[in-house]
Order: structure tokens, then sequence, then C-alpha cells
């Protein structure tokens, strides 16, 4: 099994060490004068709507704008500019490295197939405003974000966790979040059908698939050494007997041994 | 009268079969075993198969059922996640008695690829497991053997499911 490191300060390192390794990064365009993302940046500014950064990238317009500002500058790109559906919404993690969230809204325009994506971004504890009352999308999309990064939503209509259960402990997208869960995800479906008191029953999670227990007589044997199910464990070792394995030395070449039992049978 | 003599000593010949009731009703258990229609993922499409006609469970007895009233074998065929845990005992606890339990693939067995803090590593924390059925999917003849295993499980086994060994917790 791969080995389980801490990822408490995973972005704080680098993940490749290799001195010639350049990281791959996306061109970015300046906004052309005269097209239709420049008419769409006009617009915006004539509405006093502060565009921190502007550029295109992969053919896509990217703004960059105030969190406050985030309902005004989408409805103003829904109403004037045909950005008419929000594809895709949620956030990324920069905790680590710049202490805040970035909130991103990917939109389309169904129009003339363009995309244009407003970004915006907000300090760890900072709640940000709905976008229901303009793209109805936005409801289960902003009850994601909320539940895997805890970005609260203002005047959200329903703001609940959708993906996890509702007595779920974390929010598992954020980097800090263990890929193996924490106490409370190890223990959730135990404390939850039998109670707390069952942890010692049923004992903690087998994270190594591949583990077999020689001395566990009720789930997984060792192939070619069964014993029957439930017996004493303290008797395994006088009463189990290797049980000469029946199916690869038959059927298949053995190539251990170097014999090809294959085709000799042909 | 017949019409000729009928030696009713003779192997054979005696219209009378003799067994043990656990015989009988094991033989019973095991050729009608309902499975719940219980499909997790994509094990599930292998489950479907294996009831289909080219692979045909109804031969063997084996039905599925839509209710866990009406189900003796419970198979668990795909991941399980930590939120459907609790739905999953529930069925298991509505399921009548006899009851046993078919883990099936790997994501059922041990969590499987999904290494992840949502998904339940290994439905025995939470059910007891008669049959592990390896396999990621298995294919509609495992699922079929891994019945097949059940059977000779239940007739080896005694008709009073109280005397038989159950997996640690319950």
């Amino acid at each position: 099994m791969r080995r389980y490191t801490p990822k408490d300060n995973v972005q704080k390192k680098a993940k490749y060490t290799d001195r010639f390794y350049v990281t791959p990064s996306v061109p970015r365009e300046q906004v052309e004068e005269g097209s239709f993302f420049a008419s769409v940046v006009e617009n915006l500014k004539s509405k006093n709507i502060e565009l921190l950064d502007t550029y295109i990238e992969l053919g896509q317009l990217v703004m960059k704008i105030k969190p406050e500002d985030n309902v005004k500058a989408i409805t103003e790109l829904k109403e004037n500019s045909c950005f008419k559906m929000c594809s895709e919404l949620s956030a990324v993690d920069y905790l680590a490295q710049d202490g805040e969230f970035e909130v991103f809204y990917q939109l389309l325009n169904l129009d003339k197939a363009l995309r244009a994506r407003v970004t915006t971004r907000i300090k760890q504890d900072q709640a940000i405003e709905t976008i229901v009352g303009v793209h109805k999308m936005a409801n289960f999309a902003e009850r994601e974000m909320f539940d895997m990064f805890g970005i609260k939503v203002n005047n959200h209509p329903y703001l609940k966790r959708i993906l996890m259960p509702d007595d779920w402990h974390g929010h598992p997208l954020l980097k800090t979040y263990p890929l193996q869960g924490d106490e409370h995800a190890a223990w959730y479906e135990v404390d939850k059908i039998f109670g707390k008191e069952y942890r010692d029953v049923i004992g903690p999670e087998l994270r190594d698939p591949a583990r077999i227990d020689r001395y566990d007589t009720q789930r997984f044997a060792r192939v070619g050494h069964e014993v029957p199910f439930g017996a004493d464990p303290s008797t395994i070792d006088e009463t189990e007997v290797k049980i000469e394995d029946r199916y690869s030395k038959t059927f298949a070449t053995d190539y251990t041994t170097g014999s090809k039992e294959l085709e000799n049978r042909r | 009268m017949a019409q000729h003599q009928v030696n009713y000593a003779s192997s054979g010949g005696l219209p009378v079969v003799l067994t043990s009731a656990d015989h009988l009703i094991n033989w019973g258990r095991s050729n009608s075993l309902w499975p719940l229609t219980y499909g997790l993922a994509c094990c599930a499409i292998e489950m479907m198969a294996s009831g289909a006609s080219r692979f045909d469970f109804d031969r063997m007895g084996v039905i599925f059922r839509a209710s866990p009233r009406q189900a003796d074998v419970m198979i668990l065929a795909g991941t399980l996640t930590k939120k459907h845990a609790e739905f999953t005992r529930r069925l298991y606890d509505q399921m009548a008695e006899p009851k046993w339990v078919i883990s099936m693939g790997s994501c059922a067995n041990t969590g499987g690829m999904f290494n992840t803090y949502s998904i339940v590593q290994g439905v025995d924390r939470i059910v007891p497991v008669d049959i592990y059925l390896p396999g990621c999917a298995p294919r509609p003849e495992t699922l079929q053997y891994a019945m097949m295993m059940l059977q000779q499980k239940i007739r080896r086994e005694s008709a009073n499911m109280n005397k038989n060994k159950k997996q640690r917790f319950i």
C-alpha cells in the first residue's frame, strides 16, 4: 500500500524537486480592442464594477472582481452580455498559500458560444452572497461548495450539506482534510449504527486491502491454508495444513518453477 | 389391484424416502435462495446480467425480490459509502431469518480502490458476511459460483440458524 504522509503543509512544500522541472502554465492573452470580450469588460466598468484583473485564457475571458460585487457582476453579465448560463460554481483552496479561497463562476454565452469566468477571493471566515436569484443552478452548487469547503453563503434558500451526511464533521475538499478521514470519519458508520461502545467490538478500519491476518478465522484466509470458520486462533499453529494449490499448477504455466504444464497438456 | 406384483422390499421399490429434518429444510432453503435487489455500484450491472437470460439465475431457484421482507440473501454489489451504511444495516435488519450475505467485489470486501474517508472499508464492519466474492467487477459466472458455494454452506450447516457460527458482532 502507498505510504500515507500527513498533508497539513502539502501546499507549502514543492511537489517536484527536479531542478529542471518547469511548472506548466497556461498562456494569458490581453483582451483585444473591438472584440466581444472587450465590450463585455467595458460594460462592466460602466456599471461601476471594479475589475482587479482581466485576461483571456484558452479563449475564455477571466475577470477578477471583489467578493461584494459578485451578484451585481453576474446579473450584469446575464442581462446585458448574454451570459445566460452558469455552468459551474465552486471554490479553490489557497488557504496555505494566501489564506484565502478563490470562488469562481463559470459562465456560458449561448448565442456566441463563448465562455467567461468570474473569480473572486474571500478570507477563510468570510461569507459570500448567493447568486440563486440570478442562476437557479447555484442552489445545488453553492450547497456543494458549503459542504466541501465550509464557505457560508448568505441568503441561500436552503444551505445544507448535499453530498456528505448532515451530521458529518469537517469539509472534505479542504487541503488540510486527510484523505483517509479524521477520527470522526473513521468511526462514522460504527457510531451511527451500533453506538460508540461497539468501537472495541468492531475494531479500527483496515486500510490495507491486501492484508491477511493469519489468526483471523472469520474473514479472509491465506490461499492454501484455509482453516475452519471461527476456529480457535490459538490452535491454528498446530491445526493449519497446507492444501496444495489446485488452481495455478494444472491450468496455467508455472513461471516460478520453469515447468510448462500448459504446453504439456496441449 | 396391480396388474403385476410389486416387490416393495426390493432396492428402490419402497415409496418411502428417509432423511433428517436438517437435510429436508436445507434442501428447500438452498434451492430457493431469493436475493434482495440491491445494487450499489458497477457490480450491480454484473448482478443484473446474472439474473437475465444468458446466465439465468432462475434455473438455480435464485429469484430477485424487491422487498427485504421476502429476501433470504443480501448481495452487497458495489461500493458502500458511509452515508449509506445506515440504510444497508436497516435493510439487513428487516430481512427475515434465516438470512445470508454475499459481499460482491473488491469494494464491498475491503473498500477496494476507494481508500478514502467516505467509503466503508469492508461491509463486514456493519453486517456479518457469509461469502466474500473477489473481483472488480466479478463476472456473472463468479456470482453464480458464489451462490453455489452459499448453497453448499447452507446444506453443510444446521437448519437451526442459532447453532451456526456467525461473524463476530451479532
